[in-house]
Order: C-alpha cells, then structure tokens, then sequence
C-alpha cells in the first residue's frame, strides 16, 4: 500500500494520479496533508503540486469523460471529506484504464460514492442559495455570514452574481475565514480582519434593517397553519444547525 | 407608520396561506439588464412549522370580499379584521425581501373589492410597477380574479410569470353548494383564454426572438380536499381534464382545514386529510411523470386511494399479472412501474445495466426501497420471490415491514380525544 500525502489543494490532488501514472504505483491511498497520520505499514509519498502536470492529468481526462463528469469530480473536492482524495483518484484511474467513461457504471462503488457525495454537495450549495440572508449595512452593502458543511463558495458565486446584479454583497464563510464579494462588476474573494469587529457591529446596519428582519419574522410566523404542524417534517428541511443564521428563527 | 405594516401583513399573510401553491419554478426570465433578480428551477427559502416550503411572498392584497364562499376565510360573513395594501407598499415589501434573499418573488391574490376587473387591475399595477420601475425579474404569480376581462388578462400575462384560478371545488354540484356567488363559467373563461394566448405568443417568439415573455411558467390552479363529497377519482379526474384541455402546469390538492361552524362543512377541529392530500399528489405524479393513464389508478371499481400504501404499489397489486420485471432487460417504461423505484432510481438502473448484471446489492446502494421493490422484480441472482403469493399476502407483508410515516401523526391525534 503507498500513501499519497497532498498539500490539500485541488491540483495537488490531480498531481497525485499523475505521481500513480509515473511511479507505476498500484494499492494507494491519497489524504491531505493535514490530515495525514503516519502508520508502520505504508509508504508514504509526499506529492509535490504542480501546475503543470495537474494541467495534463486535467486535460487527459478531458478526452475521458464528460464535462459534467469532471465538474462533479470537482464539487467532490469541495465537500473536503477524509476519504474523498482516494474516490476521486480512484475515479479518475478507472476513466483512463477503462474503455469507455466509467460515470454511469453506479455499480461500481468508487463511481458510486462520487455520484452520492456530489449530491451532498450539491445539496448544500443549494441550502446556502436559500438560507443565505443578507442585512443591509449603512453603506450599501449586503452582507451575509454562513457556516456551511461543506465549501460551497466557489459553486454559489454566479447565483448570486447573476441574480444580484444591482447590489453590492458580500458572502462570508465563518467556518473556513474567508468570503465572496461582488463589487456591481466582479465577484472576487477575500479575507476580513475580525478583530475588533464585534465591539462595533450594533451600528453598522442601516436604519431599516430591524423593520424588514421584523416584516420576515411576521411573516414567516403568519403563513403557518398550525392545524397542520409537522415538526419533523420542518427539521427536515431546516435542520437545527443553520438556525442561528436564519432571520425567521432567531425570534426568541 | 411601521406598525401599521407590520399590522396589515399579519393579516394578509395569515388570510393567503391557504392557497398551497409555493412554486417558484419553470419560468426562464433572466437578468440580462443588469437590474434585480432571474428566475430558475426554483428556491425554497425556508419552511414553516408545517414543514411547508416558502418561496415566494403569498399575501393577498386585500381581504375585503363581495363572496361569500362557505370554505373561505375571507368570506364576506365572516367576522374578521380586514385590511388593505397600496399598490407601493407590496413594492415595497417584494423588492426590500427579495434583496434580502428571503424570497423567490411575489405571490400576489386578492378578495374581490367592487368588481372582477377593478381588482385585476390593481394587482395588474403592482406587477407593472415591479418590473417596469424596479427592473425587477424576479417571479412573480398573479391570482386570475374570476370573470375578470380578457384585456386586463392580458396584461396580466405580459408582467406575471405564472397565472393562476382556484377552482377550489373538483365538481360543479359541490361548487353549486359551497360557493352560490360563483359560476364555474367564470373560473373557466379566463383560463380558456390564457391558454389559447400562451400557444400564440410561444409561437412569435418562435419567429420574432425579441417578443416579449407571456406567462412563461403557465396557468395553475387548486383544489380542496376534503370539503365536500367528492371521491379521489373526481378530484383526480378534473385535474386530468385540466392538465389535458388547459395546459396546466400544476394542480395543487389543498386538504381543507377547518375553519367555520358551516354545516354544510366538516366541523372545526376535524382533522385536516394530510395522508389523502399526499396520495392525490402522488397519483399527480405518477400520471405526470410515471405514464400512468389516470383510469388504471383510479376507476369505477377503484373510487378512492388506499391510505395505507401508495398508489403504485396498489396498482401493482391489483395487476400482478404484469410482474415480476427483469431489472436487467427491462424497458425504462416498465421500470418505472415496479412500486420502491422511483424516477433517479430507474435511470440509474437502465445506465448502471450497460457495464454489468445488477443484483440485489447494487439496487439496494442505487436506492431503491426493496422492502417494496422484492416482491416485483427478478435480479442477476437465483434468490428472489418463489412463492406464489396473492395480492393480500404481499400487502400484509410489506405493511408488517414499513412503518407509515403517518401513523405517528395519527395517534397524536387520536389521544386527543
């Protein structure tokens, strides 16, 4: 059994099929580094990223699968799950040594379990484009903070950017410290220094944004019928952890 | 100032829950002029505690009313606050949630104040205001008012994305009795009209790219369950009639909730008919989606739904002679008869099959419920359903295994009592 250990990035990643290829390597096992925990049995492989050759393994598997195979491959990434290095690589052999695109062969597990985590993927990506709720701050700008299982920024920029067009935003992750920001032209990413900003948060909002949390708080509580109460079915849909960031639920 | 919005929202909202439509999808507006909002497959924002989708923001624009229809709060009888919105303060209201990503849009319907067309015209004004001033392409559903005139429909079309008439009662005799103010003409008319409209503009769009969008997402309409006599096959039967003759894009099924000493209704604290509302939707879909023809699920010796199991596992019972199905060389169509296999499922299947033999572990991991599926389908494996079981046998098993998700609710509500 060989460990590949990667820096976690996603052309590290594709450099450890490249590494698999040029070692002629067979049993392997791919994990980030940070997760990385050495053990007596295995040899390990520091993989070293590099554009170019992430570029080849990218550009061959062009000519493998389909494009919307490769974008799930992609979002599989996204979900950062312990395992998902070694599905994704396990993947991305099975495209290059079969004779036709693996991508619909469910019974196969690896091809089976991408399908599946991009589903959850995606499912989270589409939760953030429902839960996101944005707050109008004194100088124009919406501003949002989420907490998402999975790194879903990068696939839920051109939502927004499309259907926002007209208002500057900006989308914070608090989980992984960084966030998105549309400026009317571009959506780009960045990093806020928090420090301090607590202390000066009560004023930043502007003067109509209590009436409209206070008109969605209404109005989430009157379209209710109560006659028809499901609370598991609610939970299915809301589940508890992203309550704290839901306008309509924070009415105590 | 503000109080009094927050006032008349509480009423408005509280008086348009009823109507169950919260869809926000099948338009194709999109933003191209840079202004606020495009419409997709659809969000649901959040749920209520009744684990209902809200997508859209359904408020009437007023619940002053010249009916007096027995099932409907807002009825002209009944001893309620009333209130009113301005054509700005909805404006308001959409733009101001919307931007803040509560909403998909603007679900607006109204009691009739005056007359048909002078309430059409009202809402007409809100929906022009959005999108002409505000540039606003986010979806917006307009309640038809019935009898209202073909002009103010038609403007109507040009704003809305989706039009809607409730025809609230599934048979002419129970609307007869229910609401005497209304006349089925009315209620038909409009929608009539729209159709024949919505077919015309598709075509000159087809010529003339640059004509403008009428009614992208269609008509709709809904029906209440559970308020009068009428059996599942009347319901189910109009709503074929109306996805067949109409063009319909959805039938909603509203189970009728309590809320009036009529007695020519059930009485309050009645329980609301949740499993049969799930069950008429179900039959939707498998008539929609499925290529069920509505007379092998519902017919004169099949009146009503069984609740306790769904509809295709009752059809599949009562024409056992049609299984069991070879997973392996089945056609997609057959497939997607077998009860516990459902539309991802039998894609799945039919793709999954090209690259090797599929058996009982693989369907399991696809996702089809076996528990179901078992007793229909032969696999690539010697083990399957040898015994000559009848209709009543199957039943009792599978019911034995699953636990209804109802059935938690039910006894709830039996303890009341």
């Amino acid at each position: 059994m060989n460990t590949l250990v990667y820096d976690g990035t996603w052309i590290g990643l594709l450099c450890c099929v490249y590494e698999v290829y040029a070692k002629k390597l067979d049993q392997i096992a791919v994990v980030s580094e940070s997760r990385f925990m050495p053990d007596a049995f295995s040899e390990v492989n520091k993989v070293v990223s590099d554009e170019l050759r992430a570029r080849r393994v990218w550009d061959g598997l062009a000519t493998r699968i389909s494009k919307k195979a490769m974008h799930r491959l992609y979002t599989c990434y996204l979900s950062e799950l312990p395992d998902i290095g070694s599905s994704i690589c396990t993947f991305i052999r099975l495209a290059f040594d079969m004779p036709e695109s693996p991508e619909q062969a469910y019974a196969i597990p690896s091809v089976l379990r991408i399908s599946k985590v991009d589903r959850m993927v995606h499912r989270e990506k589409h939760r953030m484009e429902a839960f996101i709720r944005f707050q109008l701050t004194r100088d124009d700008l919406y501003f949002a903070t989420i907490e998402p299982d999975f790194n879903v920024l990068p696939l839920i920029a051109k939502h927004f950017k499309n259907r926002y067009a007209d208002q500057r935003w900006l989308i914070f992750d608090l989980k992984r410290n960084y966030g998105i920001y549309y400026d009317l032209e571009v959506v780009s990413e960045v990093i806020i220094d928090r420090t301090g900003a607590e202390k000066k948060g009560k004023n930043i909002f502007s003067d109509d944004e209590p009436l409209y949390q206070k008109l969605w708080q209404e109005y989430f509580a009157h379209v209710n019928i109560t006659e028809r109460k499901n609370t598991k079915l609610h939970l299915m849909h809301v589940p508890r952890r992203y309550w704290k960031h839901l306008t309509e639920k924070l009415v105590d | 100032m503000s109080d009094r919005i927050v006032e008349k929202l509480r009423i408005l909202s509280d008086a348009a829950k009823y109507d169950v439509s919260c869809s926000s999808s099948g338009s194709t507006r999109k933003n191209k002029n840079k202004g606020l909002g495009d419409t997709g497959n659809g969000i649901c924002h959040t749920y209520t505690e009744d684990g209902r989708c809200v997508s859209l923001l359904k408020i009437l624009f007023t619940n002053v009313c010249i009916f007096d229809c027995a099932y409907c709060v807002t009825r002209k009888s009944n001893d309620i606050k009333r209130a009113s919105f301005t054509v700005q303060e909805v404006v308001d209201l959409t733009i101001n949630f919307y931007r803040r990503n509560y909403i998909e849009g603007l679900f607006l319907s109204s009691g009739i104040f005056k007359d048909a067309d002078y309430t059409m015209e009202r809402m007409v004004q809100v929906a022009k205001k959005l999108r002409t001033e505000h540039k606003f392409n986010g979806y917006i559903h307009l309640k038809s008012i019935p009898g209202a005139s073909d002009e103010i429909m038609h403007e109507a079309g040009l704003y809305a994305d989706r039009l809607s008439i409730n025809i609230e009662i599934p048979t002419e005799s129970g609307l007869k009795l229910l609401a005497p103010d209304k006349d089925r003409k009315d209620m038909i008319m409009p929608m009539e009209y729209l159709k024949n409209e919505i077919i015309s503009k598709k075509d000159e769009k087809k010529l003339f790219k640059s004509a403008p969008l009428f009614v992208p997402a269609g008509q709709s309409s809904q029906m209440i369950v559970g308020a009068g006599s009428e059996t599942d096959r009347d319901i189910m039967y109009t709503a074929n009639k109306l996805y067949k003759r109409f063009n319909l894009k959805r039938v909603y099924y509203s189970g009728y909730v309590p809320i009036s000493n009529d007695q020519r209704l059930p009485v309050i604290g009645t329980a609301v008919p949740m499993v049969r509302e799930n069950r008429l939707y179900q039959t939707d879909w498998l008539m929609r989606f499925y290529g069920f023809d509505i007379r092998e699920l519902l017919n004169e010796n099949n009146p009503t739904l069984d609740l306790d199991i769904d509809p295709k596992l009752s059809w599949a019972l009562r024409n056992l002679n049609c299984f069991p199905v070879d997973i392996n060389k089945a056609d997609i169509k057959q497939i997607l008869r077998i009860p516990g296999v459902g539309m991802q499922s039998a894609h799945k299947i039919t793709q999954a099959r090209r690259f090797q033999k599929l058996t009982w572990e693989n369907l399991k991991k696809i996702g089809v419920a076996l528990n179901r599926a078992k007793y229909f389908i032969i696999c690539s494996s010697n083990q399957f359903e040898r015994r000559d079981l009848t209709e009543m046998k199957i039943r009792q098993f599978i019911l034995a295994e699953s636990h209804s998700k109802y059935l938690r609710n039910n006894t709830e509500q039996l303890a009341l009592f």
